[in-house]
């Protein structure tokens, strides 16, 4: 892509918690309109990665960069770069007791377009068809955010908060996982919805499964906190059926397919 | 919950921009007496409010039983000692009359108890609720009276009510809390000025929530409140306390005692929103609220609960307990304690079961910011002829920031096999998951904090009337706002 101002660039990014380091120069770019895969094995640095994208202050960033929209979000608060139009989906989302989804959602909506500019009436009802397309009970709209969800309703929780929120760029971390045949389907239908020109995606996996259903022009390895091979969609073939031992014994040769 | 619920929950949630938007003095020409404590005083008192002999003398036996008594230290809070001849015990405001139904109210104070949300005048007031309010040491006007009398409630001050319904006050005043019972009870005993005093008959369900609301205006006065409420057999009733003061450099002494009695089948539900002014950040100024509440489930099935939300005074002592006496009665506490800035809060519950297969409930929620000290004290006591008692205690603690204090005092005394208590604790810095979480969706710091802060608190503001929740969540939010970062 072309132009000055990245729209999302990660570059020779380092990080690490107290005194160990887990990402070791990740450089990744995400232009408007385009989806990527991001796999690797269990503990290469995945969900790190995505905590240090949206501010996570457990982790300490020791060197790199990370564009959005123009910007070096790195020096900004979570909340900004929500504000701004990042979103991140957790891997583990947490449980906010006493909260209901309805005021959370609306303290969300409200902080990322302004109070004034969302009227409670319709935003409901807003709210209320995104959980009819995301085949959610009508009832969770007043239960406490995330208290005693299963798995599967947390994730569909996360798809509809992006759904209200309307980030231009989203990491999904493993979604997927836990998930029955039917509620990938459906998540995987919510996020299509995201999909277009202006949006900008990079969807964490373990599992070919889920890339049926969002297609992905990108694949990325991650290994040890780096990336270790970038390719096509046809990669994922090549990883569900030989696993990540191929990949290690080139890692550090600089692997393109 | 309803569409129109949920929305009223989330319109509810603008925020209010200064710290302390009661400490504003009103101006008015005050009676007072001179400062000091003695028992021409004390007659003093009485005679100004017309009372009759029995309760002067009443009154002079507390005083004289309190000259023997030590001010309580073991508390968990710390102060500079207290002069009690340095206080003035009485203190009115020349033209607020005795406590009327709301017509004729001084203009002066019916502007401040607008100012403060509490239209005395009819046609603004809320429907829902009646008001009795008090000015330093009187009342100066009770609300929705005729509407009550009709059903034979009686709702109105106490010194009204000493002298109308004295044959009431004289059988149930001092019935469950005695005035030896502590310093500050017998203190009141010997002082009180004014306060509230509620009867609601045999089988009648008050149609309204009662309410009082306590103004400390004057500078050097102490306010000493009695409040009596009687709910006979099959009664049932709602109360709400609230309570305001000036933003002043001293330190003003609030020691009230609050009796309830609950006849067979009887339910009093009492809630309080407690926002004494608090100080300042470096512990200047602010009330000492030292609090004796009582409620006494004396028939069978009988039922009391206090709530509170504890956000102001500098200094809390406040214990509101429940003697759990007629077979199969329930006593509840569920509080929330706010603590920030310098302020020192000790409070809990006392549940005292007697009868038989009678259950208590205590929830308490204490949230300690900046360098405050927040204890919960708590003391279950199940005595041998209470078979079958149950109690859940469930005590939770929040810290947020790392120079503030939380601790829990739980004490269980079970003296029958048959009994069966249950308790939980947890103390627990602001969980750093959820305010990423929080704000990884965009909302502030601040927000995210008073967002988690409040869902911690859920349980017992869902037991406040509704009103008076939403009042309390945006209190929690405003103190909240000066605390976080
Ligand atoms: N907060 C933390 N404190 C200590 N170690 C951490 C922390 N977060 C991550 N790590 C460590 O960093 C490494 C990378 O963890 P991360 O969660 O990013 O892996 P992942 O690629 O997402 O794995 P998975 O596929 O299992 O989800 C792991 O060894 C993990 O134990
Ligand atoms: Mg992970």
């Amino acid at each position: 892509m072309s132009g000055t101002t990245p729209f999302f660039e990660i570059r020779n990014l380092h990080a690490k918690t107290e005194d160990k380091p887990i990402l070791k120069g990740v450089n990744l770019t995400v232009n408007p309109g385009e989806t990527h895969a991001l796999m690797g094995p269990n503990g290469s640095g995945k969900s790190t990665l995505a905590n240090v994208i949206m501010g996570n202050p457990v982790y300490e960033v020791t060197d790199g960069e990370v564009i959005f929209q123009g910007q070096n979000i790195l020096e900004m608060d979570p909340d900004e770069r929500a504000r701004l139009g990042l979103f991140l989906a957790f891997q583990y989302p947490v449980a906010i007791p006493g909260i209901s989804v309805a005021k959370f959602l609306k303290g969300a909506a409200d902080a990322r377009f302004g109070q004034g500019n969302v009227k409670t009436g319709p935003f409901l009802k807003q709210v209320r068809e995104d959980m009819d397309y995301l085949e959610m009970d009508k009832s969770f709209i007043n239960r406490s955010l995330n208290d005693g969800f299963s798995g599967g309703e947390k994730k569909r929780m996360e798809i509809l908060q992006m759904l209200t929120l309307k980030p231009s760029l989203a990491v999904m971390d493993e979604t997927d996982s836990g998930l029955d045949i039917d509620a990938l389907r459906i998540v995987s239908k919510g996020v299509n919805r995201m999909v277009g020109p202006d949006f900008g995606l990079l969807v964490i996996t373990h599992y070919e499964r889920i890339l049926q259903y969002i297609k992905p022009g990108f694949l990325h390895v991650l290994m040890d906190g780096q990336v270790a091979m970038s390719g096509g969609p046809e990669l994922v073939k090549e990883v569900e059926k030989s696993g990540y031992d191929w990949i290690r014994e080139k890692f550090g040769k600089e692997v393109l397919v | 919950m309803s569409n129109t619920e949920t929305m009223y929950k989330l319109e509810t949630d603008s925020k209010l921009v200064q710290e302390y938007k009661y400490g504003f003095v009103t101006e008015v020409e005050t009676d007072e007496l001179p400062k000091g404590l003695n028992e021409d005083i004390i007659r003093a008192i009485s005679a100004k409010k017309g009372e009759p002999d029995w309760m002067t003398e009443w009154r002079l036996k507390a005083f004289r039983r309190w000259q023997t008594m030590r001010e309580p230290h073991w508390a968990k809070v710390d102060y500079p000692p207290v002069d009690y001849q340095d206080i003035r015990y009485y203190s009115a405001p020349k033209s607020a009359g005795t406590g009327g139904d709301g017509h004729g109210v001084d203009p002066e104070l019916a502007k401040t108890f607008e100012k403060l949300g509490i239209p005395l005048n009819e046609r603004d007031r809320l429907s829902g609720v009646a008001v009795d309010v008090v000015f330093d040491s009187v009342s100066v006007a009770t609300t929705h009276r005729e509407k009550l009398a009709k059903q034979g409630i009686v709702f109105c001050s106490m010194s009204e009510a000493i002298r109308t319904h004295g044959d009431l006050v004289r059988k149930y005043l001092g019935s469950v809390v005695p005035p030896g019972d502590n310093f500050y009870a017998a203190l009141n005993s010997a002082v009180f000025s004014d306060g509230s005093f509620c009867f609601i008959p045999k089988g009648v369900r008050c149609p309204v929530d009662l309410s009082t609301y306590f103004r400390i205006n004057a500078a050097d006065s102490g306010q000493f409140e009695r409040t009596l409420i009687v709910a006979e057999e099959g009664a049932y009733v709602s109360y709400i306390e609230g309570c305001t003061a000036p933003q002043r450099d001293n330190n003003q002494l609030h020691a009230a005692v609050v009796e309830l009695i609950a006849l067979d089948d009887a339910q009093i539900k009492y809630s309080t929103v407690q926002n004494w002014y608090a100080g300042d950040a470096n512990g200047v100024g602010g009330i000492y609220n030292f609090v004796t509440k009582r409620g006494h489930c004396r028939g069978p099935r009988s039922r009391i609960s206090w709530t509170q939300a504890e956000v102001g005074a500098a200094i809390t002592w406040k214990y509101p307990s429940v003697i759990l006496e007629g077979a199969d009665s329930v006593g509840e506490f569920y509080s929330v304690a706010f603590t920030n800035k310098k302020m020192q809060a000790d409070t809990g519950t006392k549940m005292i079961h007697i009868g038989p297969n009678t259950k208590s409930t205590i929830i308490s929620k204490g949230i300690s910011a900046e360098e405050s000290v927040n204890s919960y004290r708590g003391m279950v006591q199940v005595l041998p002829t209470a078979l079958n008692a149950r109690n859940h205690t469930c005590c939770d603690s929040m810290l947020i920031g790392d120079k503030c204090f939380a601790n829990t005092y739980p004490v269980i005394e079970v003296e029958t096999s048959t009994a069966i208590t249950e308790h939980e604790a947890t103390t627990a810095k602001i969980s750093e998951e959820q305010l990423f979480y929080v704000r990884s969706r965009g909302i502030d710091e601040e927000s995210a904090t008073s967002m988690i802060v409040n869902g911690f608190c859920k349980d017992v503001f869902k037991e406040l009337p509704l009103e008076f929740s939403v009042e309390a969540i945006k209190l929690l939010e405003l103190k909240l706002e000066h605390s976080v970062g």
